[in-house]
């Protein structure tokens, strides 16, 4: 289908174009940004004036449940969610049930979402057999299948020799270790942030040490063994600097950071709303502000969802028997915005958190306009403010804290390798 | 923040008793008062009060309590109410019912009042917020947050012996971090206008962040108790010990076991609490718990009346007007 998107500000980080052009789409891929080709004819014509032509979104981590528990979600439903939500490529961890650590299981995912045909489905492979931190995965295999790294999602290693040879094998194969900074046994049965509120409310703290001690042990071994680590979801200021100082150091570390932590805090959990119940734990406000910094400058290069629908009964419960987590992709787009407008992040510098960034950690040709590559693209109006609310949220989770916010931003079309695969109804 | 509190109704009367926190000086004043005024009742020779005629009150313990339990039932009874004692720690929760289902039944048969203790901070409040609007819930003990009644209790036996709150300095001693009862002494005491709450322990089991509780806190007792004028000791639970949180009970009680020389530095009318069960030469002497200064048999009884007045009430938030003039 030849397609052609009018009159649109177009903000591609990856080619540094803020400005306003027209872009032609043809055969599922960018055939030009700027000056289209003389004798050009689009079937598809779009005015997007006054809106927000960017690349599509990348987010690196999305639970989709399926294979395992469709009763939360599915790879369907959630794919849905994403397409409404403009974003494109999705990579989801290895926690499915089975646990991705054959091909079988990637490949499975693969067929699932090319069949739902929303949203581009990444999978990251387990480093471990089962998770269970002891055996290595056949990373060569899982990696052959598909997957984009490697993670042992948020179970632990049973011990730091095991932790240096899986990663010495996925540096092997090249594969990023994707890790969530948390030492077991400092979390303990921690459930919030170790701080006034947990103080207050008789809760089970989580320390900042559990993600600094955790964040020190992976730089250590990185320098061991030369692997390329991403830290998934940072919650703490101290783990931001010592990033900071890892990247200046020359370290192959990259880090991200939910949607969610950048704009809510321990005091969010006050009156045990289990909304709030989230791992890693909402943190202090000096916490939530290190890293709206580490976004800043720049030692923060993407912003996930962390999304993770869940059933109603999930969450009905006293707070730390509830799951963790927030059905979070409608809200990726309009937090991010909203980060930016109250931190002076400019608009190109956010979008690059959501596009060029996280396409670069997982190495991918996504996260651009550059003609040439598939065209994913959302469209959207930056003005344009909107509630969320159960009633018009399409993923099948609708647990979220952000309910009745007013959001600004509202994406109005999204292309998937050239197809609309949404467009907005009012 | 700026949520509604749940423990009140439209009228700003108490109709949940889930935690001191949020409640105001005049509210603990009116439960001590009224358990002032009940307390004659149990010790006449008829000792029932018809303020809960007709009412069924549900014990919920979904964690073992004899001495909690016993006397939410005696005060129960004492307010004419019938009572349910529901056991379920080993029921219907292991078989996958989940709390709700098991609340839903229970309030199938009609009941007006829920008395529940939790394993889980937090417990009460969740039930608060998923019951039927004609159910009052009591927490009677959840998690690490809250054990209110207790609290109440505290603070109706130092009322009668001190008399005032204004100028006293009460220091409370043991493990602060996991005790519920520690959390919601601290925000009566300090709703209640004491002059100063110190806590006192190592610092494995003081919380980090206890300054939000508005506290001091002394890892010594020769510093933590001089100049006191109430001495609240805690229960020392054994697995403190298997957790890493303390080497044993011998060096525990050397430290921080309230004894006859490290009692000395209070003020010399200094009283000494405990909200049982004693663990005799690990918290405390015998010579003191039994001792002249202790009030802690006084705290028991106290339990009775202090639960009465929580409980009425709790009950009169929903009755209409003129059936709480004729009660």
């Amino acid at each position: 289908m030849r397609a052609l998107i009018r009159n649109g500000h177009i903000i591609d980080p990856a080619n540094q174009i803020d400005a306003i052009h027209d872009i032609a789409i043809d055969n599922g891929r960018i055939l030009a940004v700027g000056q289209i080709p003389g004798g050009f004819t689009a079937e598809h014509s779009i005015d997007a004036s006054g809106l927000i032509v960017c690349p599509g979104l990348v987010d690196l981590r999305a639970h989709l449940r399926e294979p395992g528990q469709e009763h939360k979600a599915t790879i369907a439903s959630e794919t849905r969610a994403a397409a409404r939500s403009g974003i494109t490529t999705l990579c989801c961890p290895p926690n499915t049930q089975p646990i991705i650590d054959t091909p079988a299981v990637a490949t499975l995912i693969y067929d699932q979402a090319h069949a739902a045909g929303m949203a581009r489905v990444l999978p990251l492979g387990a480093l471990t057999q089962g998770l269970a931190g002891t055996q290595l995965s056949a990373m060569h295999a899982l990696k052959e299948a598909g997957c984009v790294g490697v993670s042992n999602a948020m179970a632990p290693l049973g011990n730091n020799l095991i932790y240096q040879r899986a990663m010495e094998y996925a540096a092997t194969h090249q594969l990023t270790v994707f890790l969530h900074a948390e030492d077991s046994a400092l979390a303990d049965k921690g459930c919030v942030h170790n701080g006034a509120v947990a103080t207050r409310l008789g809760l089970p703290g989580i320390p900042t040490a559990a993600e600094t001690v955790a964040v020190a042990t992976a730089l250590a071994l990185v320098e061991e063994t030369g692997v390329r680590i991403h830290f998934s979801m940072l919650s703490t200021a101290r783990a931001v600097r010592m990033i900071a100082r890892a990247r200046y150091d020359g370290l192959p570390v990259s880090a991200d950071v939910s949607a969610h932590h950048l704009h809510l805090t321990e005091l969010d959990v006050l009156d045990f709303d289990s909304s709030c119940h989230v791992r890693p734990p909402l943190r202090s406000q000096r916490d939530r502000d290190g890293l709206r910094e580490g976004l800043r400058d720049g030692t923060i290069t993407a912003i996930c969802s962390d999304h993770q629908p869940h059933e109603p009964d999930a969450k009905l419960a006293p707070f730390s028997t509830t799951a963790t987590g927030i059905s979070a992709l409608e809200t990726l787009l309009p937090l991010a915005l909203k980060t930016g407008n109250e931190s002076n992040i400019n608009r190109s510098a956010i979008l690059a958190s959501l596009t060029k960034g996280p396409a670069a950690i997982l190495g991918i040709e996504a996260g651009t306009l550059t003609p040439g590559v598939r065209a994913d693209i959302c469209i959207f109006d930056p003005d344009r403010y909107w509630t969320l609310n159960k009633n018009n949220m399409v993923s099948q989770g609708h647990n979220t804290p952000f309910l009745d916010w007013e959001l600004q931003g509202q994406v109005r079309y999204t292309f998937l390798n050239g197809q609309c695969v949404f467009e907005a109804a009012d | 923040m700026d949520k509604q509190n749940i423990q009140l109704d439209d009228n700003k009367r108490l109709r949940h008793f889930l935690s001191i926190e949020g409640l105001k000086r005049q509210m603990l004043t009116d439960i001590l008062d009224t358990a002032e005024s009940l307390s004659g009742v149990t010790e006449q020779s008829v000792k029932k009060v018809p303020l809960l005629r007709g009412k069924t009150v549900v014990n919920l313990f979904f964690e073992p309590s004899t001495r909690t339990r016993t006397t939410f039932e005696l005060a129960a009874k004492r307010l004419s109410a019938d009572v349910l004692n529901v056991n379920l720690e080993v029921s219907a929760t292991s078989k996958g019912e989940t709390l709700l289902d098991t609340l839903q039944n229970i309030e199938a048969m009609h009941c007006d009042m829920f008395i529940v203790r939790h394993p889980n901070s937090g417990a009460a409040h969740f039930i608060a917020r998923h019951v039927a609007p004609h159910i009052s819930v009591i927490n009677a003990g959840d998690g690490r947050h809250a054990h209110p009644t207790q609290a109440m209790l505290d603070m109706f036996t130092i009322r009668r012996v001190k008399g005032d709150f204004h100028k006293l300095r009460v220091a409370i001693v043991g493990d602060i971090l996991h005790s519920r009862v520690a959390r919601s002494q601290i925000h009566a005491l300090s709703t209640l206008g004491v002059e100063e709450i110190r806590v006192i322990g190592p610092r494995t089991l003081i919380p980090s962040h206890y300054e939000a509780l508005g506290v001091h806190a002394y890892n010594n007792m020769s510093d933590g108790l001089r100049d006191v004028d109430v001495v609240i000791m805690l229960r020392l639970q054994h697995e403190r010990m298997s957790n890493a949180l303390l080497p044993d009970e011998h060096e525990y009680f050397r430290l921080y076991g309230l004894t006859r020389d490290k009692l000395a530095v209070a003020k010399p009318d200094a009283m000494v609490m405990h909200p049982g069960p004693i663990n005799r030469g690990v918290e405390i002497e015998s010579s003191i718990a039994d001792g002249p200064q202790s009030v802690i048999l006084q705290q028991v009884t106290h339990g009775i009346p202090v639960r009465m007045a929580i409980m009425s009430m709790a009950m009169q938030s929903h009755m209409p007007a003129t059936a709480r003039e004729e009660a």
